[in-house]
């Protein structure tokens, strides 16, 4: 929150690696030396420490050992985000192949690292639940379709709670690959700038620990109030010129939530700040809410997190409710004219009540959120 | 318990040639022959991104129109449930040979190709769907994650879902480490009600503790589904295949497993 109201970005100049590319990344120094719980030494790589790192902050372990003591174990599912897993992993193993017979070095553990699935395996490993668990990997949406997972398994009768969230951290595979698409930027990313030219890649976390509303949820309770997913069925990684498939999602999650658009408060934007993200979407946006509902991407603080972008604009959504603050935009100088939407560059306060936040990914996937308290 | 309906079925694997031409091997009636998969572009794609489709593009597309075709459903009407231990695993053994080497040029088809969902990406571009879309993997209880997530959106959602799973064997050195051992894809076509064209009822049980998991009977099957993780239902298949009751075991992890009771229609 202090990082929000003093609009103090995480992006640095790219050193990562021996990446040689010009650009902006949001990184997380601790990593570099970050040690994993001994007895699951087989799951370290990048994406699973910064799980591990994100999984210690703000009370969450104590909170999800309180909700297995009321729930037990085998009854809280773990629904998590990721598009590159421990795909770094494999990327330095590849430099380190037997001469002789071309074979990966001995310490490298495929099902603990690069498969999709390490990062559920780790989860819950470390946090001890047994209920079902699976990763979701549709790219930039990820993070923000496990909330779905987790309330249908939780209305079918799976599970009574659910840990959902996401991570992904920074490998050789999405900067060169982003950068072959022209899609990243040399400098800072600058969200619905009119000189906007592409993203910040970053990597980062987020959890939530989610439970099922009841009468005794307190009015002052975060609810999940409703989601909206879509296929664009348009293109691999270029959004649908008309933001329709975005359009679906952001109007399915207000049906769900039996909302109207002006119900909303605030909107998060998914706001990559590539030329068609932010035209692609702000088009959808001006459809649906007019110009009267405030939105920003908030990028420019984060970069893109990629399958952890979903659960992190989620939980930053989730502060604008708590704190009646509605986040502006770094780095964004000058708005683009073409977007009819009241994007917001400078931070502000107002009552905020319900929220929605917007995770779009390659493939055409789309995810809307509502998030907020029981009007 | 999650009741659906199954309405129509595509299955493409070694030896296994459509549902249909694998229906008596399945049921036993036939004996099941071991042959290379007959790997294919779907011609649902638009030339260009045919060009440019992998193995699991190809096996999804495949038994997703073959499903589609047998329950006379329109491609689009339909949710999606992709799962997959993998993903496109030629594409990424040769990007982590690109990144291993200079100049570290990925070109953007490998890249767009290299998400978990290009195979969902795919299909909604080819089928025309705008509905709900998922990718999920979890390692060799992929297949029983997929159709978890399926039996929930039936019930709880009441969508019509086609579930697609597929797996293909990684080039080494990734294989010696994961060793899959053949290209194999299955799609089910599941319903939240009976109608004219369902074949038979799956009750859907998430189940704490392990099982003894159902096991093919012909051995070269047997060997199928333990080789990948996607062939995971074959048993599930087989009861299809075969017309009568059934109830089977499939693991998930460790501390888990599905119990399903198939009844046909």
């Amino acid at each position: 929150m202090d990082a929000l109201r003093s609009r103090r970005s995480g992006l640095i100049p790219c050193a990562f690696e021996d990446v040689d590319l010009e650009t902006y990344i949001a990184k997380v120094e601790a990593l570099d030396t970050y040690r994993m719980r001994p007895d699951l030494s087989a799951y370290d790589c990048r994406n699973n420490r910064l799980a591990q790192l994100c999984l210690q902050q703000d009370g969450f372990e104590d909170a999800v050992a309180a909700s297995r003591s009321k729930y037990g174990a085998q009854r809280i599912g773990v629904f998590l985000g990721t598009s590159t897993s421990g795909i770094l992993q494999t990327e330095l193993a590849y430099r380190r192949l037997d001469p002789q017979t071309g074979a990966l070095p001995p310490d490298f553990h495929y099902a603990e690292t690069q498969n999709s699935n390490s990062l559920a395996g780790f989860v819950s490993h470390y946090l001890g639940l047994t209920g079902p668990s699976f990763v979701v990997s549709s790219a930039c949406s990820s993070s923000a379709k496990v909330f779905a997972n987790a309330v249908r398994m939780m209305a079918a009768g799976i599970c009574d709670a659910a840990v959902v969230g996401g991570v992904d951290s920074l490998c050789l595979s999405t900067l060169y690959g982003f950068n072959s698409l022209g899609l990243v930027s040399r400098s800072p990313c600058r969200p619905y700038d009119a000189e906007r030219d592409g993203i910040s890649v970053g990597e980062g976390a987020g959890f939530v620990l989610l439970e099922r509303a009841s009468s005794e949820s307190t009015s002052n309770a975060m609810l999940l109030l409703g989601i909206g997913e879509s296929s664009d069925a348009y293109h691999m990684s270029t959004p649908h010129p008309e933001g329709l498939g975005a359009k679906m999602a952001m109007q399915r999650a207000l049906d769900s939530a039996g909302l109207k658009a002006g119900e909303i408060d605030y909107i998060n934007l998914h706001g990559t700040a590539t030329k068609s993200n932010d035209a692609s979407e702000g088009k959808a946006v001006a459809d649906v809410f007019g110009n009267k509902v405030a939105c920003s991407s908030t990028k420019g603080w984060t970069g893109h997190l990629l399958g952890a972008a979903g659960i992190t604009e989620a939980i930053i959504a989730m502060l604008a409710v708590e704190n009646n603050f509605v986040p502006g935009s770094v780095n964004t100088r000058q708005l683009d004219p073409t977007i009819a939407i009241d994007y917001r560059i400078e931070n502000g306060e107002a009552t905020i009540k319900r929220v929605l936040s917007n995770s779009f990914g390659f493939g055409g996937s789309n995810c809307s959120l509502v998030l907020g308290r029981q009007s | 318990m999650m009741r659906l309906y199954v309405e129509g079925i595509g299955l493409l694997g070694p030896g296994l040639d459509g549902w249909s031409a694998s229906r008596s091997v399945l049921a036993g009636e036939t004996s099941y022959v071991d042959a290379p998969t007959n790997v294919r572009a779907s011609d649902m794609l638009p030339a260009a991104e045919r060009r440019r489709a992998g193995v699991p593009i190809k096996l999804a597309l495949t038994v997703g129109q073959e499903a589609f075709l047998q329950a006379g459903r329109e491609t689009k009407t339909a949710s999606t449930v992709f799962t997959s231990s993998g993903g496109d695993n030629d594409n990424v053994h040769a990007i982590n040979g690109i990144l291993a080497t200079a100049p570290r040029e990925v070109s953007p088809t490998r890249f767009h190709n290299s998400v978990h969902n290009a195979a969902a990406g795919y299909w909604c571009i080819a089928a025309g769907s705008h509905e709900p879309s998922t990718s999920l993997c979890a390692h060799d209880a992929s297949f029983a994650a997929g159709l978890l997530e399926s039996a929930t959106q039936v019930t709880v959602d009441d969508a019509v879902v086609v579930l697609i799973a597929y797996d293909h064997p990684y080039p080494e050195p990734l294989n010696a480490v994961r060793p899959i051992t053949a290209a194999f894809g299955m799609a089910l076509i599941l319903t939240p009600r009976k109608s004219e064209k369902s074949l038979a009822s799956i009750d859907v049980d998430f189940v704490s503790g392990k099982t003894r998991e159902s096991t093919m009977q012909d051995a070269g099957l047997e060997t199928l589904r333990a080789g990948v993780p996607a062939a995971r239902g074959l048993p599930l298949l087989a009861a299809l295949a075969s017309g009568k009751a059934a109830q089977i075991g499939i693991a998930y992890f460790d501390e888990n497993h599905l119990t399903l009771r198939v009844t046909p229609c």
